[in-house]
């Protein structure tokens, strides 16, 4: 779960195989031989990277095909380092970082990049804070000028007024994407049932109306001091640069920044979830909706690709199983999606369906389990992994075509190297989908759903507690 | 090319003397001279056009192997029968899930094996069938293009299957206090009778009242090859596409079409505050507005400058005032959505309930503040370079070039338009901006239309004397 500082504004070797051969593949359903890769090459985003003796991780990406820059910085401090008491404090400290700095006077973060034609945003998640700014390739030293000056000299310039205004800001950020929102409050239901109270995954990155009131000037300062320094971020700088301008500008404005403590956490308590838990939330909604939430592994663990394939062969799309059963055949649900979420602690794996009108949460969690063990009693078929890996590589080319932004290439290798410690993992990364095999996932839905404890949490229209899915109606 | 103009141009200036000063020595007292801005390069279109009528529009992008395909098609929501509203977007909807020898669930499985999207939508304006695909599947997948664009089965099971849901959709607009907003603007702004507002996806009534005639009939007078415009973005060149698009679509035989006959929207009420009743909401939605113009509108460049000072970036006025300085909200915004006919102008924010009424006044202060004063030269000047400098970074995506070039197409402006766009940013000048302010916002006849809980905020609303407040459903219609 990410959140941003605003909503995205408007203004984010070989030719195709013979279409005969693909044709008569589909026609007796054999597709077991793989079909040729989307991509003819290899994919690889190249950078050099350095680091300042201050400790600050600066990594350069070369992409000359438009005149545009984009700086990135993820700072390694996220939801999960926030003590007891202080829900949302990252996600609120994030904000702070827009309203000055020492020689920045509060507002000109903003007019400075927009007068260069620059835009920017940032988010929060459990394991990492990222701030990027993108524009025309020569507001590259604006750009670096700013980002110096908040990682080195914020705190003279946040004052409590500022504090409140931001927390209001927030606050409202809270009532309109979770409160004002239907189903808004069910994920951090469930986070509190899957996470025991001392884990860092048990509260949502939004954090409590509560705790957000009750964030100080003091918080600030030594959330500043302990987690927004120089060794604690890396930086990608991509576009149309060379690493020749880049260097210089780094060194002369993040040089002289002093490093800061080393940053050590404790590792959370093992998870485990002894019995299932049902829970039911009443909302302003007109129809009811059930997730299933299950633990299972961490980013990047061997079996985190195959629960994404998981995830895929049973609600993406009108073919998946789960669609086709709930939505198309007995036309019992609106919508259904499955999905694998892996952070750097822990990773979940949740169901979401929504019942159509007339119909009630124990029909839809039935069909649900029925084809969970018919996928973990007889495996998806050949046909079902490979198309589910071919949506798969599409997407990663997708992922290769822009520089700046959330989620494009400069997002994306500072995204790989804190999670693997290699920028450049796009092509290995790609590699563990098409590892995984229907074997895989057969054994994933047997093991990690069909026999693992799982939280069942049905959201109702208010006063419609009957329509919920009740412990024991559904194996 | 631009330079930056600002007093931040002065600061700049004194500063550049700094800029090659020792790590531990830089000058932070002034934000960094910055070298000039690298021209805008916009890639070229080239076109074809088939026997049929079908134009053929090629972007070339050859970095990465994936190629962007949409079809616009004159089969827009403006083309709702008035009996029939939801009819343009049901039958786009309806496109993919039957065609040629394929039934709905071949054709998603075969998208997805493809590693292809292919999604079909109707807006006001034009129906759209869009296709992204990597370039090594781009004929079978535009194999599949060619049967729901031009043998769509439109079997009676699916039209049941599609309408039950669209029963479920629209019933949970009724937890949505955001799209409740937008459709209750529309039919306020424009009134009923007009097709802007109308609600796109329909009513309850509408929905129950679509059958396979229905469908197969709007199908039948307005897909047509000599209305449509065919876009390719991507790692393909023109002699390509127009090989390929022969194969597929050089048979479809053109047709008869009509055109949308021009309608004139409601005339402006006084201001008046409509109020849709939301109890428990932990918001205020917002929008305010009236009729704008239409994408043809000879002021299109004064009136984008002067939207970007007033609500369409971060450092504009609304968003400054409303979430930076007082805190009532995420995010504050405003637009003039500009159609083949007069779109909408529209303010919105979703407002803390405790504050609605402040935020009301806030909006006003800003609504005609834009109007009675001249627009500062510091603010002109950054707003200017925020649309021209950020023009390259459109661009960059087979998509996001994809949607710049479709709007071209769809609204018949010249193909080089981008090419020119920036010197005429440029020459939008202070008079310019409060000329337009003064011609296209009128505040004595905004509709302020508000979904909230009317218990806690209708009194506050009330003193501000800002206008009656009324009562309305979401589909914009008044309440006893």
């Amino acid at each position: 779960m990410v959140h941003g500082r605003t909503d995205a504004r408007t203004h984010r070797t070989g030719g195709p195989p013979p279409r005969l051969a693909l044709a008569a593949l589909l026609a007796i359903g054999l597709a077991a031989a793989p079909a040729a890769p989307l991509a003819a090459q290899e994919l690889r985003v190249p950078y050099q990277t350095f680091t300042l003796s201050n400790g600050l991780k600066v990594i350069v990406h070369e992409d000359h095909s438009v005149p545009i820059v984009t700086v990135n910085t993820w700072y390694h401090v996220g939801s999960s380092d926030e003590r007891p008491g202080r829900t949302g404090f990252a996600h609120l400290f994030e904000h702070l970082m827009f309203m000055g700095s020492e020689h920045v006077p509060t507002g000109d973060f903003d007019k400075l990049l927009e007068a260069a034609g620059g835009d920017n945003n940032a988010s929060t998640a459990e394991d990492r804070t990222n701030y990027f700014e993108d524009g025309p390739s020569n507001a590259l030293a604006l750009m670096l000028y700013l980002d110096s000056d908040r990682m080195g000299f914020l705190l003279p310039e946040i004052t409590p007024p500022k504090v409140d205004l931001q927390r209001g800001v927030v606050q409202n950020e809270r009532r309109q994407s979770y409160e004002n929102r239907p189903y808004g409050l069910a994920q951090e239901n469930i986070l509190e049932r899957l996470y025991p109270a001392d884990h860092p995954y048990h509260w949502p990155v939004i954090g409590s109306m509560k705790d957000l009131d009750a964030a100080s000037i003091d918080d600030v300062r030594q959330f500043d001091r302990t987690y927004y320094t120089p060794n604690n971020a890396t930086m990608v700088v991509a576009g149309d640069v060379t690493l020749r301008e880049v260097r210089p500008l780094l060194e002369r404005y993040f040089g002289g920044l002093p490093r800061g403590p080393a940053v050590t956490r404790t590792p959370p308590p093992p998870v485990h979830l002894p019995a299932d838990v049902y829970a039911t939330l009443e909302d302003r909604v007109q129809l009811p909706r059930v997730y299933d939430a299950w633990h299972t592994v961490k980013a990047f663990a061997p079996d985190d690709a195959g629960l994404e394939m998981l995830g895929a062969i049973l609600a993406d799309g009108k073919a998946s199983r789960l669609y086709k059963r709930l939505v198309y055949e007995l036309q019992i649900a609106t919508d259904v999606s499955a999905f694998q979420d892996g952070g750097r602690l822990d990773g979940k794996f949740e169901i979401i369906a929504t019942a159509r009108p007339g119909h009630d949460l124990n029909e839809l969690s039935r069909v649900i389990d029925e084809e969970v063990r018919t996928l973990a009693e007889s495996g998806p078929t050949a046909r079902e992994v490979e198309r589910v890996r071919n949506t798969i590589e599409a997407d990663f080319l997708g992922r290769m075509e822009r520089v700046g932004s959330f989620g494009g290439k400069a997002d994306q290798l500072n995204y790989y190297d804190y999670f693997v410690g290699t920028p450049d993992y796009f092509q290995h990364d790609l590699d563990r989908y098409r590892r995984v095999t229907a074997a895989d996932v057969q054994r994933l839905a047997r093991d990690d759903l069909l026999r693992a404890h799982r939280v069942v949490l049905s959201v109702v229209p208010a006063g419609h507690t009957e329509l919920a899915a009740t412990e024991g109606a559904s194996r | 090319m631009i330079a930056l103009r600002s007093s931040l141009f002065a600061a700049a200036v004194a500063a550049a003397a700094a800029t090659s000063l020792p790590a531990q020595e830089v000058d932070r007292s002034h934000p960094p001279t910055l070298p000039p801005p690298p021209a805008l390069r916009t890639p070229p279109v080239q076109t074809a056009t088939l026997p049929n009528g079908l134009q053929v529009a090629v972007v070339e992008m050859h970095k990465v192997p994936v190629v962007d395909v949409t079809m616009l098609l004159d089969a827009g929501s403006v083309r709702d029968p008035a009996d029939l509203p939801g009819l343009a977007t049901f039958t786009a909807t309806m496109l993919q899930q039957g065609a040629g020898a394929r039934g709905a669930l071949d054709i998603a499985d075969e998208t997805a094996f493809l590693g292809a999207e292919l999604n079909t939508y109707a807006g006001y304006d034009a129906a759209t069938a869009q296709l992204h695909v990597p370039k090594r599947r781009l004929g079978p997948a535009l194999d599949l293009l060619a049967d729901i664009v031009l043998r769509p089965t439109f079997p009676d099971t699916e039209i049941a299957r599609q309408r039950d849901l669209r029963h479920a959709q629209i019933l949970q607009q009724r937890d949505q206090p955001v799209a409740m907003a937008n459709v209750a603007f529309a039919a306020i702004v424009f009134g009923a009778e007009h097709p802007y507002g109308r609600p796109p996806s329909g009513t309850e009534s509408s929905t129950a009242a679509l059958n396979r005639d229905r469908v197969a009939q709007f199908y039948q007078a307005n897909y047509r090859p000599n209305t449509a415009r065919m876009l390719f973005v991507g790692d393909v060149t023109l002699a390509e596409a127009v090989k390929l698009a022969t194969a597929r679509f050089g048979a479809w035989p053109p047709g008869q079409t009509t055109k949308v006959p021009d309608v004139t929207p409601a005339a402006p009420a006084a201001r008046t505050i409509y109020l849709v009743d939301k109890p428990g909401a932990a918001q205020s939605v917002f929008r305010i507005g009236e009729v704008g113009v239409s994408r043809a509108t000879p002021d299109y460049f004064p009136l984008e400058v002067l939207n970007t000072i007033l609500g369409g970036s971060f450092t504009s006025r609304l968003n400054q005032n409303l979430r930076e300085t007082h805190g009532y909200t995420y995010g504050a915004s405003s637009q003039f959505v500009m159609r083949r006919a007069a779109g909408p102008f529209v303010a919105a924010a979703s407002i803390v309930t405790a504050k609605t009424d402040s935020a009301l006044i806030e909006f006003m202060r800003e609504l005609r503040r834009i109007r009675d004063d001249s627009v500062p030269r510091d603010e002109l000047t950054k707003a200017k370079a925020y649309i021209t400098l950020g023009l390259p970074g459109e661009f960059e995506t087979t998509r996001g070039a994809a949607r710049q070039f479709a709007d071209l197409l769809l609204y018949g402006l010249p193909l080089d338009y981008y090419g020119k766009y920036i010197p005429q940013i440029d020459a939008v000048t202070a008079a310019d901006v409060q000329r337009v302010a003064r011609q296209y916002l009128d505040p004595d006849h905004f509709a302020i239309v508000i979904v909230g809980d009317r218990s806690k905020i209708e009194t506050g609303l009330q003193a501000l004397n800002e206008g009656p407040s009324v009562h309305r459903d979401m589909w914009g219609q008044a309440v006893q």
